[in-house]
């Protein structure tokens, strides 16, 4: 939207036209401006990308291999080798992609549902309702983070579901710390006095109000999170707790490789690689969006 | 700053008991049975019974917790029911092996981190800071079971530098006195035992240390960069003092607070939290105790074990606080 304004002064008449823009294009175009972030965003699109069309790029089968071309090293047929049943480790890492993306959204959004919850209504409220809710969340953090997530998936039993569960579980805290610190500034403002004054009920003033303008920290707390919560599900299946075989879970395929690793360090090389670099581009991501939607916050 | 210490002592009560808790609670979120869960399938119901009985699983909930507790108070966090070993004294044995471990980590982790940290905050946007900062994020985003395995592959198999796993090689022997055996190789003299455990530490300390060292890194540059910007440092420059007095004594000392606050987290955590690189170079902690104890599915000591860990973990942030206060005391007075 344009806006124009006319200025007049004693002797001359100047015109000023300015263009009005939304926090959100704002943020893109600062987000946009910093290298490290684009890059970030080109190792998440893709991620996505590989996630989607897998079935078109990866050259075999994730699942199915031929023990005869088992433990091959890279080569032209097998550009990342083969693992200890004769399966691509290419088409395996491409396949993995889309249970990385399943991980880093459930776990995400069972942290960032639960602990958005409770950060809102401890922030909103306050008083006892806000203390008990911090006592619960101080708690929580008590325990060592990937500990806890071990300690839930062993008692609900070893599977992914319950890897995703044990660590949406452990990630609340941090979600409500976050969410808790924003409503209690957004609060204070004077659109919220004015909600409650026409009649809003408290409901209708988190969700409507206060929690859309704690979106920026949420959103970039999510962005983070996506990344640990991947490497932490890789950590629970390499230690056996999380995805079964033959999925081609990249920790499940680190656990496999393992064995192998004196004669064929391709299978646990390239598995981990895909690891670090889908958090890498998570948390370069992350730290971009920080910096473009709170740019007080960039040193 | 005992009034301090104490008022910190009590605020931890209420978060000890529901510590308490969840710990006990854990054992109960198990799906069916905990007693079959525990024992397996093939378990007859005698065995059922007789477990059962001995953990008190057909009392309610409320008289559970309160035998839980009443135990708890006297020192007792349960029994494993494989090797009927209390679990305080399980920890006891394998607590040392961590403590080395995560002091080591942590040693190599400041060392560095900061080194990184106060160069790229010295010569910022140069190509010194660009690689380490550049680097940290690398650090932080590491997969540290994997880069175990990899340190493994390339200091153990390919170059045959370093010993893969345990703590010590077969054949060295050594008088424990704490068990913590560089401790001791060096309290006992014994220079061979000495570097065969530097060895042994080495690798799995670096892996430890790998994600402390990164964000430890990126906290000192952003912490002694607001820093330098202040008045104080101007005026120490311009007065004329050398820099490296500008550097280490003004700036880094009231840079320092933040990356504390890191140091000591990242502590607390990789005292609890060093299951996987414990597992990876077969470590004998209380990580990789815990790890065995849930892969066997011994909830009592995992229910025990979690509890302690959590009460360590309390008391180093307790004790973390208490160095806050000593470094700025502003602290004490909030």
């Amino acid at each position: 939207m344009n806006m124009r304004a006319v200025i007049k002064g004693n002797s001359e008449q100047v015109e000023v036209t300015c263009q009005s823009r939304s926090l959100w294009s704002d943020a893109l175009s600062r987000l946009l401006r910093q290298k490290a972030a684009v890059l970030g965003l080109i190792i998440v699109l893709a991620l996505i990308a590989s996630a989607i069309f897998a079935p078109f790029i990866a050259p075999y089968d994730p699942e199915k291999g031929k023990l005869s071309d088992r433990l091959q090293p890279p080569s032209a047929e097998h550009w990342l080798g083969t693992d200890s049943q004769g399966r691509d480790i290419l088409s395996r890492i491409i396949y993995g992609s889309r249970i990385s993306i399943q991980v880093g959204v459930i776990t995400v959004g069972i942290s960032l549902v639960i602990g958005t919850f409770l950060g809102a209504v401890s922030g909103y409220f306050g008083g006892i309702l806000d203390l008990l809710v911090m006592r619960f969340i101080d708690i929580m953090m008590a325990f060592p983070y990937i500990l806890l997530a071990i300690a839930i998936t062993a008692v609900l039993g070893p599977s992914l579901i319950n890897a995703m569960i044990a660590i949406g579980i452990v990630g609340i805290p941090i979600y409500a710390r976050v969410v808790r610190g924003a409503v209690l500034s957004v609060k204070e403002n004077e659109y919220i006095d004015a909600a409650k004054a026409v009649g809003c009920t408290n409901g209708q003033i988190i969700w409507r109000h206060v929690l859309p303008n704690c979106i920026a920290p949420i959103i970039v707390q999510a962005t983070l999170g996506i990344g640990t919560a991947i490497l932490d599900a890789a950590g629970l299946s390499f230690l056996g707790l999380g995805a079964k075989p033959p999925k081609p879970e990249w920790g499940l395929m680190l656990n496999q490789g393992k064995d192998a690793l004196q004669t064929a360090p391709w299978t646990v090389m390239f598995p981990g690689l895909a690891i670090l670099l889908v958090v890498l581009g998570f948390n370069l991501l992350g730290d971009g969006l920080r910096d473009a939607l709170d740019p007080k916050l960039k040193d | 700053m005992l009034n301090y210490i104490l008022r910190r002592l009590l605020m931890i009560i209420p978060v000890l008991i529901g510590v308490s808790i969840l710990a006990f609670l854990l054992i109960h979120l198990i799906p069916g049975n905990p007693a079959v869960a525990m024992l397996g399938e093939r378990a007859t119901p005698e065995q059922i019974a007789r477990l059962e009985e001995e953990l008190g699983l057909n009392d309610p909930l409320y008289v559970q917790y309160g035998r839980f507790m009443a135990r708890v108070l006297q020192g007792d966090f349960g029994r494993s029911i494989h090797t009927h070993s209390p679990v305080l004294w399980e920890m006891s044995m394998r607590f040392p092996a961590t403590i080395e471990l995560t002091v080591a980590a942590m040693i190599i982790a400041v060392v560095i981190g900061m080194g990184a940290g106060i160069i790229s905050a010295v010569k910022p946007y140069s190509i010194f800071d660009y690689s380490f900062m550049g680097s940290a994020l690398i650090g932080v985003s590491m997969p540290i079971f994997w880069l175990g395995l990899m340190l493994i592959y390339l200091f153990g198999v390919k170059l045959g530098w370093l010993p893969p796993s345990g703590r010590l090689s077969i054949g060295v022997e050594l008088e424990t006195v704490t068990n913590i055996y560089v401790l001791d190789a060096i309290i006992t003299g014994n220079w061979v035992a000495l570097k065969d455990a530097l060895r042994h530490l080495f690798m799995p300390a670096l892996a430890l240390g790998t994600i402390p060292m990164a964000m430890i890194a990126r906290m000192t540059r952003s912490s002694m960069l607001e820093v330098m910007r202040q008045d104080f440092v101007r005026t120490a420059r311009a007065k004329g003092l050398p820099e490296k007095i500008v550097i280490f004594k003004h700036a880094l000392q009231n840079a320092f607070l933040p990356v504390l606050t890191v140091i000591g987290l990242q502590f607390g955590y990789l005292l609890g939290g060093a299951v996987m690189t414990e597992w990876i170079f077969a470590w004998p902690g209380i990580g990789r105790w815990m790890f065995l104890a849930i892969s066997s599915r011994d909830f009592p000591i995992v229910q025990g074990g979690i509890l302690l860990i959590a009460m360590v973990f309390v008391f180093v942030n307790l004790l973390v606080d208490v160095l806050y206060s000593y470094v700025d005391p502003r602290i004490r007075y909030d």
